[in-house]
């Protein structure tokens, strides 16, 4: 593991965010939050919904037993504010007036109408950074429309790129990927207004499009279309395509996939495969393995716009393919990743998540990080840091909050304030 | 309007979708990224300069639409790092920079002299950035990867399905774009810390475990119930499993290629929905609670999609939404990008000027700052396009100076 610095802490250190709970900006608070800043998550009276969301602690319902909410509120405190209570309003400004950043997904005009949005906020606290996250940002009309995270997607062209060969299919969604790709930004746009603050002293106001932030987040189809005016379409486990590409996900003898990347094309790359294939003594499979040694042999770089003109380099490149779709039927997806990537092959196992996180490489690395939860007597494993800052490192300071957890520590201290 | 990042220099190795990107947004908020490519392979490292999209049909390293797209803004130089020459300029570089990124494989910095502890020694608050694959430490990390590799090993690839189909995966890489904005927060939060302490750091950021956060709870229902998500009926990547909802999905219509997805939250999205579709099943006892319409999904989605297939998507969308269910179309690029009047009226598709391609629409950033707002309107750079203006004006060099050292191939 790369070693961070003994007593370091967060980058955010000392910096106060205010989340107002909702479904689509949980993630965004929780990358804040597991950086070091103090973020303070306000729910309503009674408690924000995906507190009961599955799946849950031994499968039962209850208090503090979603596993959803004990992932998404890592490193947070929980106070309850009730927005629509005047007495409770004061309270919430006491509070922003503390504040570096408010991170919030409210309907559009919600807060107006409470003298809750932001010109009536830097009122309070001139410095304040306000994030505001919407589905079509808050001068869109169409941010007043129901959603979800699948029709975030669909409308913003994910799953117009994502599917099977076979059309008949539906396009298909990553599930939950929609609020992150918008959480993102939110954290992006934090941080920018955040370093920006720290020189020129002021606070401003952000606005968040969920739907802005997924167009952005489709690779190919944007840009084809906005560069040549051609439509992308979905091919099964690769790249969406204008015209139709050679599919890259190989069965492997233990039903499981790998993805075979980019095939062969490097001498050294044809000599290694060769001799794979020696050793696990498929050669006399394959009796078009002759054209590997051809291909180890070749002097010079590949022209790699020859396959399908001229014979030699197509039959190397075609026996490449061969080679490693033969391998692969005949070892573990594991295995298969494992000997591609020893001969320099972009090569990957397709896990599952769970497959990946008991993996060797991500237990080394410490990415497994145990969690106290004293009340339940138990350490709980938890998914660890997407980045390793040496100096100012990641870390669960601890479980989610409870409903009202921190009301007296947080209001006492504003109320002394 | 004032620039948010404009106090800060980032001499720029990255490339490819999963650096570059990072770079992007820093540029598109005024930070002087200046990008630092090969003469010698004329910037070949990166696969997608001179790679399509293309405007028109010439081809060329300078005429790649998505380098040009994700290089908006910053300015280019080259450098022949096998010259001593040439080390010497970027070591003068580095001096007068805040941040050297980039996403190259492990190692490829030490080879050149460039590795986080040389860096130090040039610039003693120097902030270093790396994203690789699998990071620099652990069993995995001289491995190799692009996006779909990330994807696959990850877990990604694998919950975007169908039960009993292989997986369908990402039809692009979702992660050279995460991996980004991930790798640009650790830039920012690396600036922060800097900011406050004065101190540098070296981040090593591995793409993989970037995308192993991005699981849900899915991780936790395996550490803590030892569920797997390789199951019987999963992954169903168009159901939602957290919480539940039915039904949820994405139904066919009429027309090529046609498909809406609808999700009722709860019940009254439910009774809203069976009044716009007003056939008999709506009121069957199966169908009447949430926990009876999940034991029947399978059925429900053929009740769905037999409803929505003889219909237009827009029509279904816009009498769900009349009804206030949740409810899109799956859009196709050119109806999002130039008839969804939301797009353009976000100003999502900023326009550049490229010196060979000409004008170029280009992916803006999602936000709007009321005080320091995003802009894009310079191309991404053709190669050594600033090599002059960049060694004139930081460096101190003179014009015919380096004129000189490009004739010599040290640029």
């Amino acid at each position: 593991m790369t070693e961070s610095r003994e007593g370091a802490v967060g980058a955010l250190h000392g910096v106060r965010v205010v989340e107002l709970a909702r479904e689509p900006i949980a993630w965004a608070g929780k990358l804040l939050a597991d950086m070091g800043a103090d973020v303070i998550l306000v729910e309503p009276p009674g408690g924000e919904a995906s507190r009961n969301y599955p799946p849950y602690l031994d499968d039962r319902p209850g208090e503090d037993r979603s596993l959803y909410w004990w992932h998404y509120h890592t490193s947070k405190r929980g106070v309850v504010i009730d927005l629509d209570d005047a007495g409770d309003r004061d309270r919430f400004r006491a509070l922003v007036a503390t504040t570096d950043v408010l991170l919030e997904a409210e309907p559009r005009r919600r807060l107006g109408a409470l003298g809750l949005d932001y010109d009536d906020l830097r009122a309070v606290r001139p410095e304040l950074i306000h994030v505001a996250v919407t589905p079509y940002g808050r001068h869109d009309a169409k941010s007043d429309l129901p959603f979800t995270d699948l029709t975030i997607m669909a409308a913003s062209g994910p799953p117009w790129s994502c599917g099977y060969d076979d059309h008949a299919l539906p396009p298909i969604r990553g599930p939950m990927q929609g609020y992150h790709t918008a959480c993102h930004f939110a954290v992006l746009s934090a941080l920018t207004a955040l370093l920006h603050r720290g020189i020129a002293g002021r606070g401003q106001f952000v606005d968040v499009s969920m739907t802005a932030a997924n167009n952005v987040t489709t690779e190919a189809a944007s840009i084809t279309w906005l560069v040549a005016q051609k439509t992308v379409q979905r091919q099964t486990g690769r790249h969406a395509s204008v015209s139709p590409s050679r599919e890259t996900q190989q069965l492997c003898a233990d039903g499981r996939y790998a993805n075979t990347g980019v095939p062969p094309r490097r001498p050294h790359e044809f000599a290694a495969l060769d001799k794979w294939l020696k050793e696990l003594g498929l050669d006399a499979e394959l009796p078009e393995a002759v054209f590997l040694a051809m291909g180890a042999n070749w002097e010079g770089p590949f022209d790699l716009a020859k396959i399908g003109r001229d014979d030699a380099v197509t039959a190397i490149f075609g026996a490449g393919r061969d080679a490693l779709k033969l391998i692969a039927s005949r070892v573990s997806a594991q295995e298969f990743f494992l000997g591609c990537q020893r001969i320099g092959l972009a090569v990957g196992v397709v896990n599952a998540p769970e497959e990946a996180f008991e993996d060797t490489h991500f237990k080394a690395r410490g990415f497994q990080v145990p969690v106290a939860h004293d009340e339940l007597r138990r350490t709980v494993v938890y998914p660890g840091a997407p980045y390793v800052l040496t100096a100012s490192p990641w870390a669960i300071s601890r479980r989610a909050p409870k409903l009202g957890e921190h009301d007296a520590e947080v209001f006492g201290a504003i109320d002394d304030h | 309007m004032a620039e948010a990042l404009a106090a800060f220099r980032i001499c720029d190795f990255t490339g490819q979708l999963a650096g570059a990107g990072a770079t992007k947004w820093l540029a598109s908020f005024g930070a002087e990224v200046i990008r630092i490519e090969d003469p010698v392979r004329q910037g070949r490292w990166d696969i997608l300069r001179g790679a399509p999209p293309f405007v028109d049909e010439r081809r060329g390293i300078n005429l790649g639409g998505a380098f040009n797209n994700h290089n908006a803004g910053k300015y280019g130089i080259t450098l022949n790092l096998r010259t001593a020459k040439a080390k010497r300029i970027l070591e003068q570089l580095i001096e007068v920079s805040d941040v050297v990124s980039e996403n190259f494989a492990k190692g490829v910095m030490e080879r050149w002299g460039f590795g986080y502890e040389r860096l130090r020694e040039i610039k003693p608050d120097i902030i270093y950035v790396s994203n690789c694959g699998f990071g620099h430490t652990g069993p995995y990390s001289d491995f190799k990867t692009w996006g779909p590799i990330v994807q696959a090993v990850s877990g990604l690839t694998f919950t975007s399905g169908l039960p009993d189909r292989e997986p369908a995966g990402w039809g692009y890489s979702y992660m050279d774009h995460t991996g980004a904005y991930f790798m640009t927060m650790a830039i920012l939060l690396a600036l922060i810390h800097r900011q406050r302490t004065g101190e540098g750091q070296w981040v090593d950021m591995a793409c993989t475990e970037v995308a192993l956060t991005l699981h849900g709870p899915a991780l936790l229902d395996w550490t803590v119930s030892g569920r797997p998500t390789r199951r019987d009926g999963q992954p169903h990547a168009n159901r939602n499993q957290w919480p539940p909802m039915a039904p949820h999905g994405i139904y066919p219509c009429e027309g090529d290629d046609g498909w809406v997805a609808i999700a009722c939250r709860n019940q009254d999205d439910w009774r809203r929905f069976a009044e716009v579709v007003g056939e008999s099943w709506c009121a069957a006892p199966a169908y009447a609670t949430l926990d009876s319409r999940l034991a029947v999904q399978d059925a429900l989605d053929e009740r769905v999609g037999a409803w929505t297939a003889g219909q237009g998507k827009f029509d279904v969308q816009e009498l769900l939404q009349g009804a206030a269910v949740p409810v899109s179309v799956v859009m196709k690029p050119e109806e999002r990008i130039d008839l969804d009047s939301a797009t353009a009226d976000f100003g999502l598709w900023p326009t550049v000027r490229h010196s060979e391609m000409g004008d170029v629409r280009v992916d803006g950033q999602p936000v709007h700052f009321s005080e320091t707002d995003w802009r894009i309107t310079r191309s991404g750079p053709c190669l050594g396009e600033h090599n002059e203006e960049v060694l004139t004006r930081l460096l101190g060099l003179g014009s015919e100076e380096v004129a000189r050292l490009e004739e010599e191939g040290v640029l």
